[in-house]
């Protein structure tokens, strides 16, 4: 059977490249970067490469900006707790948006119950925050925003070179989880006034595990994990060398292909976008229609829940996500199709297709092919669809 | 999360037992809403001697609410409404070889959906009804889409 992965959002497959970037790190050059001896300067000198390689794509002033973390997770947890602890004395207020990731929504709610006080702004329609909410939003106790650059669930891009402008006017840090954005659209921290900002490898067709906080020169942020001196001492533990080495690759290869991969990921994900409204009806798009990630496309299917839609896509073979949160056991819609305020029964029957590098026009027309019959055979089962409709 | 749905909830899945509708039921039972992500609607066919003779169902949910209607109707048949009556959502759910934890309110729909067709009967035919279905959906949270 034919085999479509379409959920690059959640996971993309690594490339050939960065596995044989990292195969020495994983038999031969096993050091501890902290070693002093040729073991350990080793590895040092692959984690250095790998810096550079992070920093000339994200277009960082200095390596020293780049610390290594276990994922985007964990760089949304260090730059958020850090900074909150580190400007304790300062404020107690941060901002961020209704829409974030988990990773960045539940780390805000552990700081709630440590007393924080936290501002979750509304997004409009399309999931997109107004940066006059912003504006007034900000207090003098305000410490930090938050924003994500680009949505995961629908592919919303933020404004945020304006959101970022209005924190340093402000003098408010502003951190933007970015583990969605690199490697899709075009993007440089030298124009971007950010202080800090998520990345995760394993979105970027790198390895699993690994992820960078950029940290800007100058940004007051504590340590969440208490050790050795490893990555400026913002981040104990000896470093996954491989995986980094990994990352740095990744990195490499994203910032030259991303102009080509760009185009052809916007005609692919539109030929199929193109495909289901002309071949079923009752859909509606989430997310913006223009400023929306080159890969994302979520459609709602009127009268169905997603999960058996995704079902029944496993069972010829595509791989997709639902928008809707009963796969995760709880039974409310997707919190960002609620936020930009999607009728619940409509997000229930939401389908995330979040393409990649590997996809091609077949595995297109494939989808096309079995997903009308699909949806026909559902919404015959459903008690909200009359034939007719 | 889907793979830990049973082989026989995956069959039941694929193909649905007693989809569609009886024009000239006897009792339809309506439950869930679709702000919690399913909606289930069981029709019954009753014979003179409380004998449920056919059952079909519409489903709006998610795999496990396709599994546990098609497996309630099929349950259902040739029992008597007392018989019927003592269907649990667990004996549902066994049925299926179990359901994944965060699934069980899905029997649960079940157990309702029979019970609401059952009182729609009885109250059709001025008999004393049972007692309302138990309520559920009370969780919440975000989605995990393994971003």
């Amino acid at each position: 059977m034919r085999k479509v992965y379409l959920d690059n959002n959640a996971t993309t497959r690594m490339r050939e490249e960065v596995l044989e970037a990292m195969l020495p790190y994983l038999k031969d050059i096993y050091g501890n970067a902290s070693s002093v001896h040729q073991f350990g300067r080793a590895a040092r000198a692959a984690l250095d490469n790998a810096r550079n390689q992070v920093a000339s794509f994200l277009g960082a002033a200095s390596p020293e900006e780049i610390i290594f973390t276990s994922g985007g997770t964990e760089s949304d947890n260090l730059a958020i707790k850090g900074v909150a602890h580190a400007m304790r004395s300062k404020g107690d207020h941060l901002i961020t948006t209704a829409i974030e990731h988990s990773a960045v929504l539940n780390t805000c709610r552990a700081l709630e119950k440590d007393g924080y006080k936290v501002t979750y702004l509304p997004v409009d329609e399309y999931g997109l925050v107004s940066v006059d909410s912003l504006r007034k939003a900000i207090g003098p106790q305000t410490v930090l925003i938050s924003i994500m650059y680009a949505n995961n669930e629908v592919g919303t891009i933020e404004p945020i070179t304006e959101l970022a402008e209005v924190a340093k006017e402000r003098g408010v840090y502003f951190h933007t989880d970015a583990v969605q954005a690199l490697g899709k659209i075009s993007f440089d921290l030298s124009s971007l006034p950010v202080d800090l900002l998520s990345m995760s490898g394993h979105k970027i067709y790198g390895p699993k595990g690994v992820g960078v906080l950029y940290i800007r020169k100058g940004t007051r942020i504590d340590a969440i994990a208490h050790g050795g001196h490893h990555e400026m001492n913002k981040r104990a533990g000896t470093e996954n060398v491989p995986a980094i080495v990994g990352l740095g690759r990744a990195c490499e290869l994203a910032k030259k292909e991303l102009p080509d991969e760009w185009r052809k990921l916007i005609a692919l994900r539109d030929r199929l976008y193109q495909g289901i409204m002309s071949k079923i009806p009752h859909v509606s798009l989430f997310g913006h229609p223009e400023k929306r990630l080159p890969n994302t496309l979520n459609v709602g299917f009127k009268y169905l829940e997603g999960e058996s839609i995704l079902l029944n896509l496993d069972m010829e073979g595509i791989a997709v996500s639902t928008g809707s949160a009963c796969t995760s056991g709880t039974l409310e819609p997707s919190h960002v199709l609620t936020a930009m305020g999607i009728d619940p029964a409509d997000a229930q029957g939401a389908i995330r297709f979040s393409l990649g590098r590997d996809n091609t026009e077949e595995d297109i027309d494939y989808v096309l092919t079995m997903l009308p019959p699909i949806i026909q055979r559902l919404r015959d089962m459903s008690p909200l669809y009359e034939k007719g409709n | 999360m889907e793979g830990q749905y049973s082989e026989k909830v995956m069959e039941h899945f694929r193909n649905p037992h007693n989809v569609g509708e009886i024009p000239d039921a006897d009792g339809v039972g309506n439950v869930g809403n679709p702000v919690c992500g399913d909606i289930m609607r069981l029709y019954i066919k009753v014979d003179e001697n409380e004998v449920i003779t056919d059952a079909k169902f519409k489903t709006f949910g998610c795999g496990a609410a396709i599994a546990t209607s098609s497996m309630v109707t099929d349950l259902v048949k040739g029992k008597t409404i007392t018989e019927a009556l003592r269907i649990s959502n667990r004996a549902v759910a066994e049925a299926l070889g179990g359901l994944p934890k965060i699934k069980m309110h899905c029997s649960v729909l079940a157990e309702q959906a029979l019970r609401s067709a059952i009182n729609d009967y009885l109250a059709k035919h001025g008999k004393p009804t049972i007692k309302e279905p138990r309520s559920i959906h009370e969780n919440s949270g975000e989605p995990n889409l393994g971003d």
